[in-house]
């Protein structure tokens, strides 16, 4: 390739993908415009610093590159000697200074405007839970959690097999997604059960930490129906990569309905995220604290499998595997948090066959997630602990009984 | 007496103990040295060892970003990696990296013989090899290395597994050793300049680290107590930071950012130095405004106390408090501002040649730059809603920190190297090292601006196949940055084992300073009796 391809080839490449990025239905390498009128506002605002910084960028850079061309020894032998000028001094910093000044007088009042919730016409609880979203439809008596679809999931696990690629909305879709009615001003009351996690849906313009004992406020008025996706931006542990923010706005007359439709739908839907703040966390404290994770040997433990393991064993994984996967809803005393998360203090399930037990673990079932990428050993584990404290007395469970399940 | 003198005297002749003079000698020279050259050599080998260790976790990290889906690693691995990156690079490699390089130029740019506390200087620099033994530790405890981030937040960093004492007590250990290199630097400093060495006679980066240090002795003794707060929220029943016990999670951040974003200018002030030290050199030109860098630094470093909260802007703070620290965190462009233009108006007119330390020094203001738009639309709070969290924040911090500060710190060493070791590296080698990094670093943290700005959120080992494309072009620039940085550590090598050009006194025609007019290298003491300094020399800007 001769120099002048060497020169050509990044730059047609640069176009290549700035034209690719046209076609592209979300954010590629800009910040969404979004749909709110707040979102617009922060973008105006983004992209006004933005060309700020890129002309004073240019004359800087501008001035430099020219004096590094210019000023070589090889050009200019002898060097001048001037230094030292007030006037000078005092030029540059004046005229930084009242750039910026023009810079935060529209950040001023677009911050003003954030910061106002007031007359809000429906106020949605958000409460972070590793790692999975609860809400709250307040005076409404509809509450769900939120969490990573299945497929992803599935699809997330090292050595999955499944190619990202081709799972649809891949870590950015779950099972039960936020609706809200466009053209309505949503108060979000954000908190937290455990740790600090960050509510963010880039197209509503804003994030919000949600905050254990405290409730934090953030709102959004969305213009246009449709699905928007975010995901949580404060590192909160293991999972925090996979714990997506989903909201569908819909018509208000259909959200009306969508609502009814959820009243109607049991008492069971009533969740857990009710006793968010200071009590929660107070019953809390402690309960999360070993919650880091060992994933790493599953390998040795699947080679393990075969032979018959000794109880004190399966207890110490299963303690293990229970504090990492199953705590954050059954929580460490067993009790769970019903009505969304049963006790497994005296569960028939627990105690009773243990085929159909490992089969839930396995597969699942309703707003319970699938463990089938624990290994047998975990499973087996985490059945006989559970199986054998608080209380429930039901002797131990073998990975061989774990193995036969899989299909 | 005379016997005592006569037992110095040889001991001088000798010089301190070589390899050849058998491996325990050499080896207890270096354990129990107290001349500031050693350590200063010390601390900068202690840097680059945690600039690799650094290094290749970054490599874990970005291996694992290679394409979406985890590849292998387990997540909380993963977050071990991210957090165990930012401590050793910032604790074990830069700040090290910058008090080696005070040891070395301080008293001979000022003219005395060693520090003003020689055994301190030995302790603070032996601690670190037990702070980070500590820390690295953690990776085999179970559970693993500490989680949560560098910056520790609560509640999540106590829910760490047994690593969580020893992150505490490394933590400890680095403060105390920070600290101990500050103390020695301000008192060196202070009391100890040659006769005639007035305070705004002093080189650039003897004011840089003046300044750095007041802040060191500032902040650190915040972290510490920040620290230890967590430690007994998890073991002694305080809840400090625990709601549930009328604490506050977010009392935590502020008080860890109150130590946070002045350690972001301990970070780089003594940057400014170095780069204001040799833009001169090669330009062969005076410093434009010397007094007014010295003002300009010396204002950053108190503004660097009241613009904390805009790490925070998203934790729900009153809209006085958001509208204050978003004002004062946009000043701070003023005074950074004059110090880019004073470097311009330096080179403007010079003569200018391009030996590898000038070649890092322009990569500094080039691309330091960069980094400080992106902090200037980052202080813009509502703008920071949308930024913060993502890699927007990781490609501004990084411009910052690598081709800013490290950069810098490459210039140092190119720059002074031959008088440390009196041989010239080699300058083919050094062209293609800056090169080879200028390119290379760019290609792995430009794309993550739109990384950040598309949505993907920072400490995250997987992500939306969107995301694929900038992430692959961004490790490709990791992989390929790291392999480069062996050429400078063979070019360095070489030059300690005197394979070279011989270097004169004074290796760069435009260099002024006392650390010039001592032969190369530095005999192993210098200066014992003060010099006389003369106004040609060091105060080439009056
Ligand atoms: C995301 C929250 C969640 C997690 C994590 C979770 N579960 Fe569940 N679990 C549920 C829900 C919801 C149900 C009720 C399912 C139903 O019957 O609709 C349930 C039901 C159960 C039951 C039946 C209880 C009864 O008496 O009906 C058992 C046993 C159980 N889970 C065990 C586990 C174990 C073991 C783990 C860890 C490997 C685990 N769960 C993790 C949410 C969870
Ligand atoms: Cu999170
Ligand atoms: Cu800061």
């Amino acid at each position: 390739m001769s120099m002048r391809n060497w020169l050509a080839a990044p730059l047609l490449w640069v176009v290549a993908f700035a034209a690719q990025a046209q076609e592209k239905s979300y954010a590629y390498w800009n910040m969404p415009k979004g749909v709110t009128e707040i979102s617009r506002d922060v973008y105006g605002l983004h992209m006004l610093i933005f060309w700020v910084v890129v002309v004073i960028g240019v004359g800087v850079f501008a001035a430099f590159f020219y004096s590094i061309w210019a000023h070589r020894r090889s050009r200019n032998p002898k060097p001048a000697t001037f230094h030292e000028s007030t006037t000078v001094e005092i030029v540059w910093t004046v005229i930084p200074f009242l750039i910026l000044i023009a810079m935060a007088i529209p950040a001023t009042g677009t911050l003003i405007k954030i910061e106002d919730s007031s007359d809000a016409e429906m106020t949605v609880k958000v409460t972070g839970y590793q790692w999975m979203w609860g809400y709250e439809y307040v005076g409404e008596d509809v509450s769900f959690i939120s969490r990573l679809d299945r497929a992803s999931d599935r699809a997330r696990q090292v050595g999955s097999g499944i190619d990202p690629r081709t799972v649809e909305n891949y870590l950015l879709e779950v099972d039960n997604r936020l609706v809200i009615p466009t053209d309505t001003k949503v108060r979000f009351l954000l908190t937290s059960n455990d740790v600090i996690h960050s509510w963010w849906v880039p197209e509503f313009g804003m994030k919000r930490d949600a905050i254990p004992g405290f409730i934090n406020e953030m709102w959004a008025r969305v213009d246009e129906p449709g699905v928007y996706r975010g995901q949580c931006t404060e590192l909160c542990g293991r999972d925090h990569g996979f714990m997506p923010v989903v909201v569908e706005a819909v018509p208000p007359a259909e959200f009306e309905r969508w609502l009814a439709e959820q009243k109607g739908e049991s008492g069971a839907a009533e969740a857990a995220p009710a006793a968010a703040g200071t009590e929660v966390a107070a019953a809390e404290a402690g309960t999360t604290t070993d919650a880091a994770v060992d994933a790493g040997n599953e390998a040795a433990d699947e080679a393990a499998a075969a032979a018959p393991l000794d109880k004190a064993e399966l207890m110490t994984a299963g303690e293990k595997a229970y504090k990492a996967n199953c705590v954050a809803c059954h929580q460490a005393s067993g009790e769970g948090m019903p009505p969304a998360f049963p006790s497994l203090v005296g569960s028939s399930v627990v105690n009773g066959e243990t085929a159909q037990y490992i089969t839930q673990v396995l597969n699942g079932k309703n707003a319970m997630p699938p463990f089938g990428h624990l290994s047998d050993k975990e499973i087996a584990g985490v059945v006989t602990y559970t199986r054998n404290s608080w209380g429930n007395e039901s002797g131990p469970v073998q990975p061989g009984d774990v193995a036969a399940l899989r299909q | 007496m005379a016997e005592a003198h006569a037992h110095d005297h040889a001991h001088d002749h000798h010089g301190p103990a070589k390899l050849s003079d058998g491996f325990g000698k050499w080896a207890m020279r270096w354990i129990s040295t107290t001349n500031h050259k050693d350590l200063g050599t010390l601390y900068l080998v202690w840097a680059f060892a945690m600039f690799f260790v650094g290094g290749l976790m970054s490599l874990v990290i970005r291996g694992e970003l290679f394409a979406p889906g985890l590849q292998f690693v387990d997540p909380e691995f993963f977050n071990q990696m991210t957090t165990m990156h930012a401590l050793i690079m910032i604790f074990g490699g830069v700040m090290p990296a910058f008090t080696g390089l005070a040891n070395w130029m301080v008293p001979m740019q000022i003219g005395c013989s060693d520090l003003a506390l020689p055994r301190v200087n030995n302790w603070g620099f032996w601690i670190l090899p037990f702070a980070f033994g500590l820390l690295l530790s953690t990776l085999f405890m179970d559970g693993g290395a500490p989680a949560s981030g560098w910056t520790m937040y609560p509640p999540l960093v106590l829910q760490t597994g047994e690593a969580f004492p020893y992150l505490i007590f490394s933590i400890h250990l680095m403060g105390i050793s920070s600290i101990t290199g500050a103390i020695n630097v301000v008192v060196t400093i202070l009391n100890m300049r040659a006769p005639g060495m007035t305070l705004l006679k002093m080189p650039l980066f003897v004011w840089t680290w003046l300044i750095t240090a007041y802040l060191l002795i500032a902040v650190m003794p915040v972290l510490a107590g920040a620290v230890t707060m967590l430690l007994t929220d998890r073991y002694f029943g305080t809840s400090f930071f625990n709601a549930a016990g009328g604490g506050d999670p977010v009392m935590f951040q502020h008080i860890f950012w109150f130590f946070g974003h002045p350690e972001v200018y301990i970070l780089i002030l003594p940057a400014f130095g170095i780069v204001s030290t040799i833009i001169p050199t090669f330009a062969r030109k005076t410093l434009f405004g010397y007094a007014s860098m010295v003002y300009a630094t010396a204002s950053i470093a108190f503004l660097s106390f009241i613009v904390w909260a805009h790490h925070m802007f998203t934790v729900g703070m009153p809209l006085a408090g958001e509208l204050f620290f978003m004002f004062s965190t946009m000043l701070i462009a003023v005074p950074t501002g004059v110090k880019v233009f004073n470097w311009i108006a330096t080179m403007w007119r010079g003569s200018m040649t391009f030996e590898t330390p000038m070649l890092f020094a322009l990569g500094f203001v080039f691309l330091f730059t960069i980094g400080g738009f992106s902090g200037l639309m980052l202080a813009i709070a509502p703008a920071d809603f949308q930024y913060h969290d993502t890699y927007f924040v990781v490609a501004h911090f990084h411009y910052v920190l690598v081709p800013g500060a490290v950069f810098a710190i490459l210039a140092a060493i190119y720059y002074w190297i031959p008088k440390w070791t009196g041989v010239m590296y080699n300058e083919k080698l050094g062209q293609f090292h800056f090169w080879w990094s200028a390119i290379w670093i760019n290609v792995l943290f430009f794309p993550q601006h739109f990384l950040g700005l598309a949505g993907m959120p920072r400490r995250i080992p997987d992500y939306a196949v969107q995301f694929t494309d900038f992430n692959v072009i961004s490790s490709i620039g990791a992989f390929a940055f790291f392999i480069g940085q062996f050429v400078f550590i063979y070019n360095m090598i070489q030059c300690m084992r005197g394979v070279g050009e011989p270097a004169p006194a004074r290796p760069w025609e435009g260099a002024h300073g006392l650390e010039w007019t001592v032969p190369s290298p530095a005999p192993y003491h210098t200066f014992e009796k003060p010099p006389v300094v003369d106004d040609k020399e060091v105060a080439a800007h009056a």
